[in-house]
């Protein structure tokens, strides 16, 4: 399969389960498990440029897929994507645990529907559970990258020199 | 969460499928979008020997206007019922509740066929395709039959499908009067507590059915008869738990849910006379 | 908000973006999970499906033949591994219960998901794989799962204790004051609350892996925690491996609310395992089992009396508790009730006071503190119980608030059970939330609806709260039993290059204290936030604290950073002083350099002076070299945040269906070093506080079998389910921290409760129901009508 833009082959158990694939034999660490039972969405990617929760697809069956993980969003170049971005801006991730599967989850949401109203970003976010924010932070960010224009933006390429605005601060130098 | 090993093996057409079941017998399991069947593997409630997965066979996965009816393929995605035109037009209480189905992602991955194989009493398609009076094709050793959705549904997750059989169509008659669908629950992507789905015939009668108010989808007879003796909405509504059993579960008890399916049904009638 | 003029980019009061962000926002944070550790072995446990039973026998011996499995335990096998049973570290009276509390169960299973047995496997899915050949032989015994029943000691949890109450602690400064005031009443309320027990449900499950060095004896303890610093201490007492070969990492961690202040038993296993196989092992949690071997929260039976007189001012509130510990007693379990003890009478001046609260085992999950920890239920209790004393008295909620409220100008206050308030201004802020709200509108069309026979009935809910947070001074928790100090150390140096490194012994797990340590530091020096590092979570580089929990960081973790941050200010002044040949009190900083008074040509930068520090060249006599410096943070006392939230309902009466259609809060956490994250807080503890209202609760049937332990089943609700909030806030400095900062983690859990179901209530009055169980789902809405209704016919 293609893992950001990557093409991989492996010999797996038909029981490995997508996200295990990603993190365990991929080493993508990026994507998260939440539950057991499909419902939080900890573990959304791309496959085939849509969400689907990666803990309720074999790796088998993703074969020959294209798969997009979190760290494929951003550029190469280290700039983020305007979806990242605006989760920054707007402070819509505290632990971060959600955000990877979050931030899919907008990804193919704003592909589907570019300029969504706020009902339809609660709704459209119905399948992912974040315990830190109260979601209040996330739709405002969902709502700002769609009025930017993040629904056609291109994935891993990054904002293109696009910089934040405000009180935001480059790089990531704690820690 | 990890499944229990299994040996898994793709079909690359309905017919393999089809004799890969009936090599294997009971130990085999037919995957399609997985959300139904993967989540009870993870929870090791189901521990199948084989996957056949059918979920790469393009061949069924369409939405077709033969006339008179809609057919639609086993393996049609509920995300494509909600974004099928000819469904949107034709049928459009079947691709507005496609869009009640679970989430995105669930909606992404998730076929109609599956959600119609497993019989869940609480899921939403399978009362729609009963309240539409839909027909479904299945493909086995013998050939392919036809089960009216009505003789389709037999039992707690129990259905007319033989372990052989592979479900390759639903048709559905065009029913562009009024409709309705009520989904009643706690949370937006839960199952229903109760559901119920209405389609009005536009002279006064209707055919309507609830989900989770017994072992299986139900058609709500009672309220069907009366509506066909010229009872009012309310008094029809009033039916809908008639002679039911409902389950009980931590977010309703039988009869809870008995008071919600007379509300809920009337609303749909309602909904379903104006629309 | 409600400054004036924004502070400058990245000084403290600005709404700077988080410099955590990047690295979780690309998948590069990395949680306990993502760790990659080559030769781990995999843990897995085997849990009891009974909620009490005797372990007659465990055979491990099919297990060990299964493939990749390494080594399998009973309880029994792993005995002398421990020097001591897991640690309660706060036994709240003399005579507290404790039951011996082992990693793994030896002879008696008291919870449905008490460990009985381990695997250990090269792959977790073999390991996983394993669990199903273990046999054990139980003798089922009867669950004890009602607090009442408990009480009762009908079935004994622990034989050996020969009760099942593990405590009874009181307050009553003076019986009978209390006693005069019900009898001299006006009016009287007497309520009956439950507070129904709740599973944290952080997004991160946990997880532990630890790395030995069989050879040196030294042992790494990567852990999904809150508390790496408690945590090592404890992990050498119950294992016995000597303190200083055991270092705690906390990497990143995904939320916590609680669930992670505690000591685990596969935090021990996994140290345990690792010395005894001399390999790595690893363990990560599934959702189930968190739900069940997790600590859970709140669990309380309350019982609230008020006494007022003819104008519903308050004469006397009395409280009787009785709380459910589950099963044993975890790390603070007993303590939880009794930081609400000291709040049953919330924002209001009440002369007479009396709480007491019994404490008894049940064959549960272990309780313990989750989100707000005592002070939500007491909020609950008292916003409750004041909405119903104004039913009694016939005015307002707004109204019975004012006429109770601690008035502004006796600040700092002392409360009658003994608390010293530090600073407050309630009526500024219940004033500004029913302005936002818009209260006399929503009255009106409430009415409206009212007269008009509608059956979408609109509530409106006030809670006007105050908390404690930030445990401390230290002597006055030694008052409490409480283990451990109140206090919080920071190191804070100033490098050669001039960039500063924070060492802090809070461990956040969400917070932002990177982000919001930085901005102090920076504002103090005039740097740029980003120019700083600030190391947190690893006992390795940050060998003191106290960790995070309480809304305790900032108030004491920031101020220690504040003070350390003008300790090294003051050093670096001392040599610039020198160097520039002046005196100290000649000098000024500002702009980031140090300049004599009347004569700025005659400057030095701080980045010089840090140089000059490094290379010691030239220092004032008995200076020593690099500019450095640590504090350790004892406050003199908690601090007092508050605020009013005002929540808006509609109820349909025919289904019982319960929206939420606008949320008000309004908060006073002091000064605020970084609005944005002072609201990310607040959104999220009103999330949880609703969530606890409407829709979650840990269900036990009556043979002690949780029904919720899944995602499907517990109810943690989505972006869907909840609206936008409006949020605000006043500013009442705390006098008690130099830069009057109060904390403000838990405050929307505290006021969120009571303000959604006073509204619920207010909106079903007029069909007569005045109360109602949480969380208030429709099936229980639906029912309180049917009952009402019959009542009334």
């Amino acid at each position: 399969m293609t893992v950001n833009g990557k093409t991989y082959e492996h010999e797996v158990e038909p029981r490995l389960l997508l996200v295990y694939y990603l993190r365990e034999v991929l080493g993508l660490t990026g994507t998260n498990v939440g539950c057991d039972t499909t419902s939080c969405g900890a573990c959304t990617v791309l496959l085939n440029g849509e969400s689907v929760k990666s803990c309720t697809v074999l790796a088998v069956q993703a074969d020959g897929a294209d798969i997009t993980t979190i760290e494929g969003l951003a550029g190469p170049d280290g700039k983020l994507h305007p979806i990242q971005e605006a989760f920054r801006e707007h402070h819509a991730l505290q632990c971060g645990y959600c955000t990877p599967g979050m931030v899919m989850a907008v990804t193919s949401l704003l592909r589907e529907n570019p300029h969504p109203s706020e009902d339809q970003v609660r709704f459209g976010l119905e399948g992912n559970l974040c315990r830190c924010t109260g979601y209040h932070n996330i739709v405002k960010a969902v709502l700002a990258a769609a009025a930017a224009g993040a629904g056609s933006a291109p994935i891993g390429a990054g904002t293109a020199g696009a910089v934040p605005t405000g009180g935001a601060v480059a790089g990531g130098g704690a820690r | 969460m990890i499944p229990a090993a299994f040996d898994y093996t793709r079909a690359g057409s309905a017919e393999e499928a089809v004799s890969l079941l009936s090599q294997h017998g009971d130990e085999a399991k037919l995957l399609a979008g997985g959300h139904s069947l993967l989540p009870l593997m993870k929870l090791r409630l189901a521990t199948p020997a084989l996957l056949v997965d059918v979920g790469r066979l393009g061949e069924l996965s369409y939405v077709r206007d033969e006339g008179d009816h809609i057919a639609i393929g086993a393996l049609t995605r509920h995300h494509d019922l909600v974004h099928s035109d000819l469904l949107r037009q034709q049928v459009p209480i079947l691709s507005h509740t496609a869009g009640l189905v679970g989430d995105p992602q669930v909606r992404h991955r998730g076929t109609i066929g599956g959600s119609l194989a497993h019989g869940d009493p609480a899921s939403d398609l399978p009362a729609v395709v009963l309240a539409l009076g839909g027909t479904l094709v299945a493909r086995g050793p013998r050939g392919e039959r036809t089960i009216p959705a009505t003789e389709f549904f037999r039992g707690f997750l129990e259905t007319a499908l033989a372990p052989d059989e592979l479900l390759t169509e639903i048709r559905v008659p065009k029913a562009g009067g009024g409709w309705s669908y009520q989904k009643f629950n706690r949370r937006a992507f839960d199952w229903a507590i109760v559901g119920v789905a209405a389609v009005a015939d536009g002279g006064g009668r209707a055919a309507v059915s609830l989900v989770n108010m017994g072992p299986t989808p139900l058609r709500a007879t009672a309220v069907e008869e009366a509506l066909a003796g010229g009872a009012s909405v309310a008094e029809a509504a009033s039916h809908a738990a008639d002679g039911l059993d409902p389950p009980s579960d931590l977010n309703a008890s039988p009869e809870y849910r008995r008071h919600l399916a007379t509300v809920l049904v009337r609303r749909a009638l309602e909904e379903a006379g104006t629309r | 908000m409600s400054a004036t003029q924004a502070p400058a980019a990245g000084t403290v009061g600005s709404r700077l973006t988080r410099l955590e962000d990047p690295a979780l926002l690309t998948g590069e944070g990395r949680y306990v999970d993502d760790l990659a550790v080559p030769g781990a072995l995999h843990l897995a446990v085997l849990r009891s499906p009974y909620a009490h039973a005797r372990i007659r026998s465990v055979d491990t011996s099919a297990a060990l033949s299964q493939p990749g499995v390494v080594a399998a335990f009973s309880g029994a096998d792993l005995q002398q591994e421990w020097a001591s049973p897991m640690p309660c570290a706060w036994p709240v009276t003399p005579d507290m219960k404790n039951p011996p509390h082992y990693p793994l169960a030896v002879d008696t299973a008291c919870y449905v998901g008490d460990g009985v047995a381990a695997v250990v496997a090269e792959t977790a899915e073999q390991a996983q794989d394993a669990l199903a050949s273990i046999t054990v032989d139980y003798e089922e015994l009867p669950a004890v799962v009602d607090l009442e029943d408990a009480a009762s000691d009908r079935v004994l949890v622990h034989e050996s204790l020969g009760t099942n109450t593990s405590y009874v602690w009181e307050l009553n400064p003076d019986p009978e004051a209390v006693e005069r005031a019900f009898a001299g009443a006006a009016h009287t309320v007497s309520e009956r609350y439950v507070q129904q027990r709740l599973i944290p449900s952080a997004m991160e499950t946990r997880g532990v892996c630890v790395v030995p060095q069989p050879y040196g004896g030294e042992y790494t303890l990567y852990s999904a925690t809150q508390i790496p610093h408690i945590l090592k201490i404890m992990a050498g007492l119950t294992t016995g491996i000597p303190e200083s070969k055991v270092r705690v990492v906390a990497p990143e961690v995904g939320g916590g609310f609680g669930s992670k202040l505690n000591v685990y038993a596969e935090e021990l296993l996994c140290l345990a395992l690792a010395r005894r196989l001399r390999r790595p092992v690893r363990w990560r949690e599934e959702r189930t089992e968190n739900a069940q071997a997790t600590i859970q929260g709140r669990g309380q039976v309350q019982r609230i009396e008020l006494a007022a007189d003819s104008e519903g001012k308050l004469m006397a509130v009395r409280v009787k508790l009785l709380a459910d510990m589950g099963a044993y007693l975890q790390l603070v379990t007993p303590g939880i009730p009794l930081l609400g003890g000291f709040l049953y009478h919330g924002v209001y001046h009440t002369p007479a006071y009396s709480f007491s609260c019994q404490s008894v085992f049940t064959t549960k999950t272990p309780t313990d503190a989750y989100r707000g920890a005592g002070r939500p239920e007491a909020t609950y209790a008292i916003e409750r119980a004041m909405d119903a004393l104004a039913r009694k008295v016939g005015v307002d909620p707004a109204e019975i608030r004012r006429r109770n409220f601690i008035p502004t100008e006796s600040f700092p206050y002392g409360s009658t059970p003994g608390l010293v308030f530090d600073s407050g201004n309630y009526p500024a802020a219940l004033d500004k939330a029913l302005q936002l709200v818009g209260y006399e509108e929503l009255r009106a069309e409430q009415a409206r609806r009212r007269s008009a026979g509608e059956t979408k009935h609109l509530g409106i809910g006030i809670s006007s709260y105050v908390e404690m947070c930030g445990l401390a001074p230290s002597r006055v928790l030694a008052s409490l039993n409480y283990s451990a100090g109140g206090w919080e150390a920071a190191t804070v140096r100033i490098l050669p290059t001039s960039k500063v490194q924070v060492v802090t012994g809070t461990s956040p797990h969400g917070q932002g204290h990177v982000t919001s340590w930085s901005m102090i530091v920076a504002d103090k020096l005039g740097i740029s936030p980003e120019d700083v590092e600030v190391i947190h979570g690893d006992t390795a580089s940050s060998p003191h604290g106290m960790d995070t929990y309480g809304s305790r960081s900032l108030s004491v973790g920031g101020t220690a950073v504040y003070l350390a941050t003008e300790r090294v200010l003051d050093k670096a002044k001392r040599i610039a002083a020198h160097q520039l040949e002046a005196a100290e009190e000649d000098l000024e900083f500002s702009g980031g350099a140090f300049s004599v008074r009347g004569s700025p040509e005659r400057s030095m930068p701080l980045a010089t002076v840090a140089f000059e520090a490094f290379t010691a060249h030239n220092l004032p006599e008995g200076t020593e070299p690099t500019l450095e410096a640590s504090v350790t943070w004892d406050p003199p006392n908690f601090t007092f945040p508050f605020g009013t939230h005002v929540a808006v309902v509609e109820v349909e009466e025919e289904t019982g269906r319960i929206e939420l259609v606008k949320y008000v809060a309004v908060d006073d956490c002091g000064n605020q070093v970084n609005p944005l994250l002072v609201e990310g807080q607040v959104h999220g503890g009103i999330a949880q506080g609703v969530a606890q209202a409407l829709w979650e609760e840990a269900v036990y049937d009556k043979d002690g079998n949780l029904l919720s332990a899944t995602l499907a089943d517990y109810l943690v609700p989505a972006a869907s389910e909840l609206p936008s909030y409006v949020t605000d806030s006043t500013v009442t400095p705390s006098p008690t921290n130099p830069m009057g900062v109060k904390g403000v983690g838990e405050a929307g859990t505290i006021a969120s409760t009571p303000a959604v179901m006073n509204a619920v209530v207010d909106a079903l009055s007029p069909l007569g129901v005045t109360d109602l169980d949480m969380p208030a789902s429709p099936m229980r809405v639906w029912e309180a009508i049917s009952r009402a209704r019959q009542g009334r016919n």
